[in-house]
């Protein structure tokens, strides 16, 4: 397996190194092992649960990951 | 009386439903989860306040929460009904109901877009751009919207599926600060009207209901309320008994009094005697 350069991405607003290429389910995974009650967005879209394999990561890509807390 | 009855013993739930969308509730209580000071008292108050329908709010995922408010309404059969709050802006607002829709599986959403930290009132011009972009992408979408008849009657226009005009500024208990504007806007609304923020206590959300809204939706007056599980008790009965007063028909005020005690056949007696006080 060849080494792969990390980028630099932004996960819920602070910067991270992965390794370039890293998928979304992937990334997603490290925050949070929930099944459901999460969405993603990349770069301001979002990008359905079932994308999230096929979704892979590059420099300055910006990530948000959401789920529902308390409110209103 | 053995066999009287009244002409109208007022309608059980299943006799006044509730609908929103093709939705319909027993509860015309929607509950917020916001300011609850744990998840097992908001559960109890849930419980206690017999609500269907619940908002949460879309936040980053943070891996060190325990508990999720989802668990808590799934267990418990409650509708989740996911907010916009904290957005300033019709875009921030669209995104943050599309991954609300990813999230959660639902289609309808409590449509927030505020101007400013220090008021939280609606951005009308972004609520309503939110609102339209959110109805053509099929949403069913409620507004939390100001105490104005025309912003009502526009985002009625637009497709939203109630209106949600808030009776004071969120968490400020203030209660309904502008009666009349209520009255205006369930008196055009072909949509159900939801009282959104400002109630403090039980008073206000039976006066919501008596002005003709279809329900109440509060957060705070329960989970900041000395004892949430209580106030929740109070509030379920508060619109409950709203509801059946609106429904009844308040007589009209008058500015003297109008005997309720029959003056025919009342007798004719010499007001000074017998002697006051009696011997």
């Amino acid at each position: 397996m060849t080494a792969t350069t990390p980028v630099t991405v932004s996960v819920n607003g602070e910067p991270r190194r992965i390794p370039a290429g890293l998928t979304l389910d992937r990334l997603v995974a490290t925050l949070t092992s929930a099944p459901a009650g999460v969405a993603a967005a990349l770069n301001e879209s979002v990008v359905p649960r079932g994308q999230w394999p096929a979704t892979p990561l590059g420099e300055g890509d910006r990530v948000e990951v959401l789920t529902a807390v308390q409110g209103g | 009386m053995p066999g009287s009855r009244a002409v109208h013993d007022g309608p059980g739930p299943a006799a006044d439903p509730f609908t929103i969308a093709g939705t319909t509730f027993a509860s015309r209580l929607i509950m917020g989860t916001g300011g609850a000071p744990s998840l097992e008292v908001l559960e109890r108050s849930l419980l206690a306040s017999g609500t269907e329908l619940t908002t949460v709010a879309m936040r980053r995922v943070d891996p060190g929460v325990k508990g999720s408010v989802l668990g808590v309404l799934a267990r418990n059969g409650i509708q989740v009904l996911p907010n916009t709050a904290g957005c300033f802006t019709a875009g921030e607002a669209v995104l943050t109901a599309k991954l609300a829709r990813e999230a959660l599986g639902t289609n309808w959403v409590k449509l927030e877009v505020v101007a400013d930290e220090r008021t939280l009132l609606p951005d009308p011009v972004g609520l309503l751009d939110a609102a339209e972009a959110l109805v053509d992408d099929g949403f069913v979408v409620l507004p939390y919207t100001n105490d104005d008849p025309v912003l009502a009657r526009r985002l009625e226009e637009v497709g939203c599926a109630a209106v949600m005009p808030l009776g004071s500024p969120i968490g400020s208990g203030l209660g309904i600060r502008n009666p009349h504007n209520f009255q205006l806007i369930v008196e055009q609304a072909g949509v159900p009207v939801i009282l959104d923020a400002g109630a403090g206590t039980a008073s206000d959300a039976t006066l919501a209901m008596e002005l003709g809204c279809a329900a109440v939706m509060l957060a705070s007056a329960v989970t900041r309320a000395q004892e949430p599980v209580l106030m929740a008790g109070a509030m379920r009965h508060a619109v409950a008994a709203g509801r059946l007063a609106r429904l009844a028909g308040r007589i009209p005020r008058r500015h003297h009094a109008e005997a309720s005690s029959p003056t025919a056949g009342q007798a004719a007696l010499d007001p000074e005697r017998p002697a006051f006080p009696a011997g």
